[in-house]
């Protein structure tokens, strides 16, 4: 079942062709990882379907209905939710309330101004149990400043999650941390999405985290598409190979 | 402080905990002091009203603006119109009329300046306040130009108490204290309740952090209009307030060396603290009257004190204190 698909979608920056006539398609229900060097378009398709960049031309579809046009909060309504690469917190509110406040902007609770925040026992039920899932539990009262870079990685899904949407995409979840804290991390992304039964689209450098954790792989260079499978067939492709060993594979 | 998030009831008892000293203290300082202290109290709890508001903007928006002024004034001047046409003198008829009147012109101005943000919306902002200035100055047919406009002594509570007589003055200010304390209190609970809610939450993410607001599906320029008009309507009652105890009301509440002050007041107390403001207005009452009395040269006194401020104190007297606090229980802690 196809949930979102893109027709020939470009962006041109210049002289640089960004997206070059894309044909992207995400299945209901998978975890997608796009690879592909820096520079390839990875992060320029993510701000397209998530209406952080317009397109040139092109159409983004979500289950047939056109949604090329419209804002960043009807595609957060539609179901469309992303994380940053450079993380993007705020940092002089708690863990908490960072996951809170996604929660109240979801649920439309944002205008109510003659209630207490955290006198809402639903919202703080459903804030402390995504917090618990993304292991934050511990850290609710510190502010999102505080945080170590791991812990802040984890932090922006877990912003990003609490939207509940239907298609997450996360731009490099483990950018910027240890070798062994990536796989803490997406030990603890993939098993949230999987259970939450959310697709997850994963912008990611690591070549190991990408076949480890996904069930499709989508291959990208310089603006196209390069391959497209599973983790064993880009795994046995040639081509594939001698880019991935011919470009620097981290940032 | 690790572990779980304060229960939110024992984070509401500590604040009245704290609070209830303070009140105790403000209900039994007229049996304390004289009728000139008294009156400094009561510019000080307005300067507090006025700043609390400008802070919603400046603490928990991120929006800078240099043109309070203009709330203050159009506060000020409602009632001085109403007092001049219609009208009893009666303080709650001030407040009927000029709230409302404070709230259309802060929504009004409020929707053009939150089109920009930083310096763009701080220029637009001093701008409009500025073009209120003129027309205050100009139309003196109506707003008696730079005479301004007399207000005399209102009743207070619905004509229950009204002031005439040799000792008319001195007891308003008596009665007029109270009053002001009582709108201050409830200023204070309405401020903390709009900063501690879901909407305040909304206020303080968009501004740490615009692009990911926007991201959370919140819709930022409706936000920093609201977070205007409740801001402007604040220092407008503030100006409402004001205007009686001082009887007259001039030009000079809308020159933008007021809106400096009132910018002023905010960062000597600390804009990062809910508290910062309040106590920058009781502060810098004290200070402005002190500064003036003891020397012609008050302006460069202050200054040399905004100079300091910013260079040695930048989270302001609260911010300094909060942080010699945790100090202080962090070295008993480890002894």
């Amino acid at each position: 079942m196809i949930l979102l698909k893109t027709v020939s979608l470009w962006k041109q920056f210049g002289e640089t062709r960004a997206c070059n006539g894309l044909d992207f398609v995400v299945n209901k229900g998978e975890f997608l990882s796009l690879v592909g060097s820096n520079g390839a378009g990875k992060t320029t398709l993510v701000n397209l379907i998530s209406a952080h960049l317009q397109p040139d031309s092109g159409q983004i579809l979500l289950e047939d209905r056109d949604i090329t046009f419209t804002t960043v909060t009807e595609r957060i309504k539609a179901g469309i939710a992303r994380s940053f690469q450079i993380v993007n917190l705020f940092d002089g509110l708690s863990v908490f309330d960072n996951v809170a406040l996604s929660v109240f902007s979801r649920e439309g609770k944002t205008v109510k101004m003659a209630r207490l925040a955290d006198r809402d026992t639903d919202v703080r039920r459903e804030a402390l149990e995504v917090l618990g899932q993304f292991g934050l539990a511990s850290k609710t009262a510190v502010a999102a400043g505080g945080l170590a870079q791991g812990e802040r990685k984890l932090l922006d899904v877990a912003v990003a999650y609490a939207l509940r949407p239907r298609l997450l995409f996360l731009d490099e979840p483990t950018s910027g941390v240890s070798t062994h804290e990536k796989a803490q991390i997406m030990d603890t992304v993939s098993s949230v999405v999987r259970g939450g039964m959310v697709t997850a689209v994963v912008i990611e450098h690591d070549m190991d985290v990408v076949f480890r954790y996904s069930d499709r792989i989508v291959m990208m260079h310089e603006g196209s598409f390069l391959a497209d499978g599973t983790p064993d067939e880009i795994r046995a492709n040639k081509e594939v190979a001698s880019i991935l060993l011919g470009a620097p594979l981290t940032d | 402080m690790t572990g779980a998030n304060p229960l939110p009831n024992r984070s509401l008892l500590k604040l009245v905990a704290a609070a209830a000293p303070v009140l105790l203290v403000l209900i039994l300082v007229p049996g304390v002091v004289g009728i000139y202290q008294l009156q400094l109290v009561i510019y000080g709890l307005i300067a507090a009203i006025a700043a609390l508001g400008f802070n919603l903007l400046l603490g928990y928006t991120g929006l800078l603006s240099f043109g309070h002024s203009a709330y203050f004034g159009v506060g000020a001047y409602s009632v001085a119109f109403v007092v001049e046409h219609v009208g009893p003198h009666s303080m709650e008829f001030y407040l009927l009329v000029g709230i409302p009147i404070v709230a259309v012109t802060s929504a009004l101005f409020g929707y053009i300046c939150v089109r920009h943000t930083q310096i763009f919306f701080g220029i637009l902002t001093l701008a409009i306040s500025q073009v209120v200035y003129s027309l205050a100055l100009k139309l003196y047919w109506v707003t008696g130009g730079s005479d301004g406009l007399r207000v005399p002594r209102p009743a207070l509570l619905l004509g229950l108490l009204s002031f005439s007589g040799p000792e008319g003055f001195q007891q308003f200010v008596r009665s007029y204290y109270y009053y002001v304390l009582g709108i201050f209190v409830i200023c204070v609970i309405l401020m903390w309740v709009i900063v501690h809610s879901p909407f305040g939450k909304a206020l303080q993410g968009i501004r740490d952090n615009e692009v990911r607001a926007r991201f959370l599906g919140l819709r930022i320029r409706r936000f920093r209009w609201i977070s205007f008009l409740v801001s402007g309507t604040f220092t407008g009652v503030a100006g409402i307030l004001w205007v009686p105890l001082n009887g007259l009301t001039t030009p000079d509440v809308l020159y933008w060396t007021f809106s400096g002050e009132i910018v002023f007041t905010t960062l000597l107390g600390g804009f990062r603290n809910f508290t910062g403001p309040i106590v920058g207005g009781i502060v810098f009452t004290y200070l402005r009257t002190y500064a003036v009395a003891s020397t012609e040269y008050w302006q460069l006194l202050l200054g040399v004190v905004l100079v300091a401020l910013v260079l040695v104190l930048p989270t302001g007297i609260v911010g300094a204190l909060s942080r010699a606090g945790q100090r202080l229980s962090k070295r008993n802690a480890s002894t």
